[in-house]
């Protein structure tokens, strides 16, 4: 799974947790949650749940707190990803 | 010095009427909320009969994001959040954009539980092991403040915002806190209410007591019978009340309608001593309760015209009646006229008394007092006391000047409020 896969299913998965749709048409690695998208920190938890069960992966607390832009998220998806297929 | 205090703004959801246009067509009419309920059966409850508003699919999109839908199962919120929002726009008041909290606004919205079924999914969650997957909402929906944090956030309340909780009086206590920090000038408006969550998990502790009526599973319409002969018990409901009351100024310098105005109110408890238990209302208490509500509100009894009652249809109907009449020192044909909406709606707990003042203050607004269902056989007890003439079983057009407003919960506590027809003077 590439970037730009996993950057449509973020989009797809972010969607209902923002109100700042334009930054969220032109997210990229480098969209910061909580800045640009101003998302409630609190939703940040729904957020890891509902990719837990897009990606089929489970993200452990150390992961989670890396979690706040695009860039780190990717990194801990590719992760938990290579983790499930070894 | 104290402010006068009025009411600009009225929201209900109730079994009968899901808004204050079909709410008011419904107890004018008399017409029923109670129905039968499946569940209920195939869960053995005695009581399978139960009042629960129609919400329609989508209706909720009107008061919620999509997002706030998602995963939320707290029923009380919502019939709060419905009614509080219905109240607000009623009051020609409008929703804030700014980034400034409104510091005149509040809420005291009550309830006696929040988000039971949320809490349930929640405990079988953690049972599991699997805390972490419980998600965000769950603390926001089972704490008790939760519908007035809910409120608090759409209208930008910045003013008190918090939750009282005293069982069945929950409703009324609400609208008399309310009322005295608008007039001790601490606010200038305040919305007022209570809501109740649904569902076997709120009703079985009641049906375990026996208090809920078990005779009528096959005909629901009939089930719920105050002050009548026949009457066996409760029928379980649910629903939410809200009310904005706003200090007088505030209301003529916006030109809002006025429903009518508050004139006092007085909570007490009799303490569980003497005739009063945790169950059991003590009298002494609950005619003091009346007096000092009519003390605060400067009245005389004989100013009442008519009272809406606490009268669940228990066997404590007829105490209930003995205990107005011996407040007001008025018997038989001289007693003011007497009736509830819980006839058609049963009981909705901590929701019931803030659903009852709107249905109070409705009568005020409109010239009428809606008649009591199910009271064909007045209880004998009840009959001695006052004259058959004063329970009104069909709709009465009548100008009502002076409403007196009651209710009594576990705990042995107690809340009147005494409304006014508005007169400017």
């Amino acid at each position: 799974m590439n970037n730009d896969q996993i950057i449509n299913d973020l989009k797809e998965i972010i969607t209902p947790y923002t109100d700042h749709k334009e930054a969220l048409e032109t997210l990229t690695e480098n969209t910061d949650l909580l800045i640009d998208l101003k998302i409630n920190s609190a939703n940040l938890v729904d957020i890891i749940l509902d990719i837990e069960e897009k990606f089929g992966i489970e993200i452990d607390n150390d992961s989670m707190t890396k979690m706040i832009n695009v860039k780190e998220t990717i990194a801990v998806i590719k992760e938990k990803l290579a983790a499930n297929a070894g | 010095m104290d402010r006068r205090v009025v009411i600009t703004g009225l929201g209900v959801v109730s079994p009968n009427g899901i808004n204050v246009a079909d709410f008011t067509h419904a107890i004018k009419n008399g017409i029923s909320g109670i129905r039968h309920d499946q569940e209920l059966k195939d869960l053995n409850f005695s009581c399978q009969i139960v009042g629960e508003p129609q919400i329609p699919e989508g209706y909720l999109l009107n008061y919620f994001t999509p997002l706030e839908l998602r995963n939320l199962k707290s029923s009380g919120i919502e019939y709060g959040v419905i009614a509080g929002l219905d109240a607000w726009k009623d009051a020609g008041l409008e929703l804030p954009t700014e980034d400034e909290p409104d510091w005149d606004s509040g809420t005291i919205f009550g309830t006696g539980t929040s988000g039971v079924d949320k809490f349930r999914i929640g405990i079988d969650i953690i049972d599991n092991g699997q805390v972490r997957k419980l998600g965000s909402g769950t603390v926001v929906q089972t704490m008790a403040s939760g519908v007035s944090a809910f409120l608090g956030g759409k209208l930008g309340l910045g003013n008190m915002v918090t939750t009282n909780s005293s069982a069945c009086s929950t409703g009324t206590e609400a609208v008399i806190l309310a009322y005295e920090r608008i007039k001790n000038g601490q606010a200038e408006r305040m919305l007022a209410g209570s809501t109740s969550d649904k569902g076997p998990y709120i009703w079985g502790g009641f049906d375990a007591m026996r208090v809920c009526t078990y005779k009528h599973n096959e005909e629901p319409e009939k089930g719920s019978r105050p002050m009548s002969a026949s009457a066996s018990g409760f029928v379980p409901s649910v629903g939410a009340g809200a009310l904005v009351l706003e200090s007088l100024d505030s209301a003529l310098k916006r030109g809002a309608k006025i429903y009518a105005e508050i004139l006092g109110g007085n909570i007490n408890s009799g303490g569980q001593r003497g005739l009063g238990s945790m169950t059991a209302p003590n009298p002494v208490a609950v005619q003091r309760c009346i007096t000092e509500a009519m003390k605060s509100a400067g009245i005389k009894p004989e100013e009442i015209d008519t009272i809406n009652g606490h009268l669940t249809a228990t066997s404590k109907d007829s105490l209930e009646i003995e205990n107005w009449a011996k407040a007001l020192n008025r018997y038989g044909n001289d007693f003011p006229y007497i009736n509830t909406v819980k006839s058609m709606i049963g009981h909705s707990l901590s929701g019931t008394g803030s659903i009852e003042c709107v249905a109070s203050v409705l009568q005020i607004d409109q010239d009428f007092i809606f008649p009591n269902i199910n009271c064909e056989d007045l209880h004998p007890e009840i009959e001695e006391l006052i004259d058959k003439s004063r329970i009104p079983t069909t709709l009465i057009n009548k100008k009502i000047s002076t409403l007196a407003k009651a209710n009594f919960g576990f705990g042995d506590v107690n809340a009147c409020i005494i409304f006014k027809k508005y007169n400017n003077e």
